[in-house]
């Protein structure tokens, strides 16, 4: 009942301030249901859409819309000429949310960005372990440990994070979900009242919505903070209606009682971009769906058959009859087009097979070793099998036998790691922090050959490019390097590029304001609602 | 009695040890991994996996996790699940009420017309009126529930808007639960209109629930009768000149009715089995929308203990009906 007076209350307030005569309230069907409220815990979409999206901020946010990072709580920052020590100046007077579980008693400082992350990191603490079987699996991904020297308290407004190297992309690693701001006030509170585990299902943040109630697998519920550092939002109440499944989700909306949707089926898209009462985004997911060949065994070890064998692959048909009415935007560079530094210069290899064969004929390449894994979806790659499939028939045509080698999901990839892996292998990406970084260095620099380079390939041009754009913070010097970057990859070919998934979100045309996200994540700030 | 109710619970041993077996070995055939689930897309470095595979006890052969999860089963720990942190039994209790009520709705929907469509059909055996009953029955008996489910959905809620699609409450309505039945909770709550938007809510999955059990309910009725109908009694209550509607109502069905209690009792496992399907496809908050979430996410410890929960409930039930069936039928006792 105390949340429902939260509510009333918000409601109320929302008359007063906005001299409207209703509560706007914005339904969103979304997929799942959130494994809990704390970011630093969970590791999906849909969670991170409940916890950080909603109810935290971070020090530094992603521009609405894109992936460039701007301020956040941290108002400004400053990165010394050695790249190891980013010191941040927090925005004053940001509060925490005021809830029927807890009251602030401070505006937010120092204290609370290092604990943010320290209790991420110090196996001591007791919040490493507050729940069951708990582990911090993106700040371990993102390997916080090794670059995090320390984090230092200059005073209540400012804080420093030491490095052990430098790390251009750290910016954007602070922008992620698991570094989202927590209260360390509240924490204090909770641990002395012995109720940890109450901060994963109760949570307090300094975001946009803060939370209300929510009832499992069912309803979420948030109301509008109206202590927001950037300012009330125009929504009074975000309600989470969760819906598995994606026809059930397009039903809902289509009979008003829902006003977003996430992810439809792909099949339903050419009729919901029909219906005059819906409105459809959709842009190329932050993905890549890609097959490495391994450029240490010839003859796949010369630029010009990896060409050839790219050549041969009707990739428009290939994309089509894998990704059918959900479409999928080719790729012409490894990164997708949503993200900066992506170079429109690079064209990717056209459909050729006659000129194809004359390469592959000299080479002598008759037979290639080609890999799927079976029974396994993934959003940039629908069917690896089919695809190999399809690859193998277009092979043919050109002379080239290709040998299809399907395993499971975990042995599919410890295999295709192996430096001496034959022919060529499929595999994908989905970026995490929306730095080009997250690419370039996961998936193609030396270092990685034997964890996730899958094309054992390690090219001098592209490798210095690639660490250089990784010790400046000058995004334009960055976007420069990471374009050479991209134009050695294509002249050097170490995979055949397939596609970026098309990611959808659909909404009531009554929605006003919504801007899909390239990260995947669904927004609701600056989200309105017209009657 | 005593004996009967001892026999019946000795023979829920086996049973019970061999749904652990299925349960335990089915999760871990399941292609996929649950800690690359858990990890997300962007998936572990080698050293963090096989640091994950220690903590959640996956390293251990696979004769002593089973050991493991029937000593702490025994001792009413389910264990927590690896996606949410939170312990089993507490998730499971909070969606259970949900499960149970749209149940109930759908085991009174399917006696309240199964039942006098079985008699019908008894009763004017072999016209156009059995033959289409009975041929509708099996076609509801047929029916895959998914595919019903939809075609309700987009019909009824999307083409007539007579009932909303999905969950169990229009969200406008906020109150916090009391007993977890939401046709209760909604009255306690006193908001007007609340319980109206429940009934609408429920109309839908408690026909598609409801429809398969209706079928056999009606066509178990409808034999039932058919064959009392032909004994020596209902003959000579005939005879004696007494009304049709007497003679079916007082006569034959009271006798009918002892085979279709069993069958009743029997759907337990059946709607449990449809809640899975059900409560997807009308995002229903209840344990079977979770089961199948919890197998999407590779949550072994929630798929194992969820099953053995389930399955217990079903024993429980079936026990609960073969007792009520002897009480009823004193020469079940004695054999």
């Amino acid at each position: 009942m105390k949340s429902a007076k939260i509510l009333l209350t918000a409601a109320a307030l929302a008359v007063v301030l906005g001299g409207s005569a209703y509560a706007k309230t914005l339904v969103y069907c979304s997929e799942g249901s959130p494994a809990n409220f704390d970011p630093g815990t969970t590791t999906g979409g849909n969670d991170f859409d409940a916890s950080s999206r909603t109810i935290y901020s971070r020090l530094v946010e992603f521009k609405h819309g894109s992936t460039e990072v701007e301020p956040g709580l941290a108002e400004s920052w400053d990165i010394s000429p050695d790249g190891l020590t980013y010191t941040f100046h927090l925005r004053k007077g940001v509060k925490f949310q005021s809830t029927d579980y807890f009251t602030p008693t401070r505006d937010l400082n120092a204290d609370d960005v290092i604990f943010s992350f320290m209790r991420q990191q110090d196996d001591k603490s007791p919040w490493f372990t507050y729940l069951p079987n708990l582990s911090y699996d993106y700040y371990v991904g993102m390997d916080m440990p090794k670059y995090t020297k320390e984090w230092k308290k200059v005073d209540d407004n400012t804080v420093q994070l030491v490095l052990t190297e430098p790390n251009a992309p750290m910016l954007a690693n602070l922008a992620m979900d698991f570094a989202s701001i927590v209260s360390k006030e509240y924490a204090d509170k909770l641990q002395a009242s012995g109720n940890l585990a109450d901060f994963a299902s109760k949570p307090i943040g300094t975001g946009p919505f803060q939370f209300v109630d929510y009832q499992v697998d069912s309803t979420i519920r948030y109301a509008a903070n109206p202590d927001y550092y950037k300012g009330k939002e125009k929504i009074d109440n975000l309600i989470f209606s969760i819906v598995s499944n994606a026809t059930t989700r397009l039903e809902k909306i289509r009979a008003g009682e829902c006003d977003v949707m996430a992810y439809p089926n792909p099949a339903d898209v050419p009729s919901i971009k029909a219906d005059a009462n819906l409105t459809t985004y959709e842009q190329a997911g932050l993905n890549i769906g890609y097959m490495s060949y391994n450029t240490t065994l010839p003859p796949l070890d010369k630029p010009e058959v990896r060409h050839a064998l790219n050549m041969a692959i009707d990739r428009d048909a290939l994309i089509k009859a894998l990704f059918q009415d959900a479409g999928a935007t080719p790729a012409n560079n490894l990164i997708p087009p949503t993200m900066w530094s992506w170079n429109k210069d690079v064209k990717f290899d056209k459909y050729d097979p006659d000129a194809a064969k004359k390469v592959l004929a000299a080479a002598g390449l008759t037979k290639i070793d080609l890999w799927a894994a079976a029974e396994i979806s993934r959003p940039y790659n629908p069917s690896f099998q089919r695809a190999a499939e399809l690859i193998q028939a277009d092979w043919a045509k050109v002379g080239v036998t290709a040998n299809i080698i399907s395993e499971e999901w975990t042995k599919y990839r410890a295999d295709g790691k192996k430096k001496d892996r034959s022919g060529a292998f499929q595999i994908g990406w989905s970026g995490d922090n929306g730095d080009p970084d997250n690419f370039f260095a996961t998936l193609f620099s030396c270092s990685a050959i034997g964890v996730s380079n899958y094309s054992s390939w390690c090219d001098k041009d592209f490798e210095n490019d690639i660490q250089k754009a990784k010790t400046t913070s000058d995004i334009a010097e960055r976007t420069k390097y990471y374009q050479d970057a991209q134009v050695v990859f294509a002249k050097e070919a170490p995979a055949f590029l397939l596609a970026h998934s098309q990611v959808y979100v659909v909404t009531d045309k009554k929605v006003q304001g919504f801007v899909q996200d390239p990260l995947g994540m669904h927004r609701f700030d600056g989200v309105d609602v017209t009657e | 009695m005593l004996r009967y109710i001892l026999n019946k619970l000795a023979l829920i041993v086996p049973t019970l040890i061999g749904i652990t077996i299925c349960a335990f070995g089915f999760v871990r055939l399941l292609p996929g991994d649950p800690i690359l689930a858990l990890a997300g897309e962007h998936g572990v470095t080698p050293e963090r996996y096989e640091q994950l595979k220690v903590q959640f006890g996956f390293d251990r052969p696979i004769w002593e996790q089973y050991g493991h999860y029937i000593w702490d089963a025994l001792h009413g720990d389910f264990g927590v699940s690896i996606s949410t942190h939170r312990p089993v039994v507490t998730e499971f209790l909070a969606l259970f009420p949900a499960t149970v009520e749209l149940s109930l709705c759908a085991i009174i929907f399917a006696i309240l017309l199964g039942i006098p469509a079985g008699i019908f059909a008894a009763t004017r055996r072999g016209t156009v009126v059995d033959q289409g009953l009975m041929g509708t029955a099996l076609v509801g008996y047929s029916m895959p529930i998914f595919w019903w489910g939809l075609l309700l959905i987009i019909f009824f809620s999307g083409y007539l808007h007579w009932t909303p699609v999905s969950g169990r409450i229009d969200v406008q309505y906020f109150f916090k639960p009391v007993t977890g039945f939401m046709l209760i909770d909604s009255l306690l709550s006193g908001q007007k209109g609340a319980f109206h938007s429940v009934v609408m809510h429920l109309i839908l999955p408690t026909i598609v629930l409801g429809t398969i059990p209706l079928a056999v309910i009606a066509r178990q009725t409808r034999s039932a009768m058919l064959e009392v109908m032909g004994e020596d009694y209902v003959r000579t209550a005939r005879a004696k000149g007494l009304k049709a509607r007497r003679v079916i109502g007082l006569h034959a069905l009271r006798n009918a009715l002892i085979p279709v209690v069993t069958t009743i009792g029997l759907q337990v496992g059946v709607l449990l089995a449809g809640a899975i399907l059900t409560e997807s496809i009308f995002a229903w908050p209840g344990i079977g929308k979770w089961m199948v979430d919890s197998i999407y996410k590779r949550d072994y410890v929630v798929v194992q203990a969820g099953l053995l929960l389930i399955a217990l409930i079903v024993m429980g039930v079936n026990l609960l009906v073969d007792v009520l069936y002897a009480v009823v039928n004193p020469r079940i006792r004695v054999q």
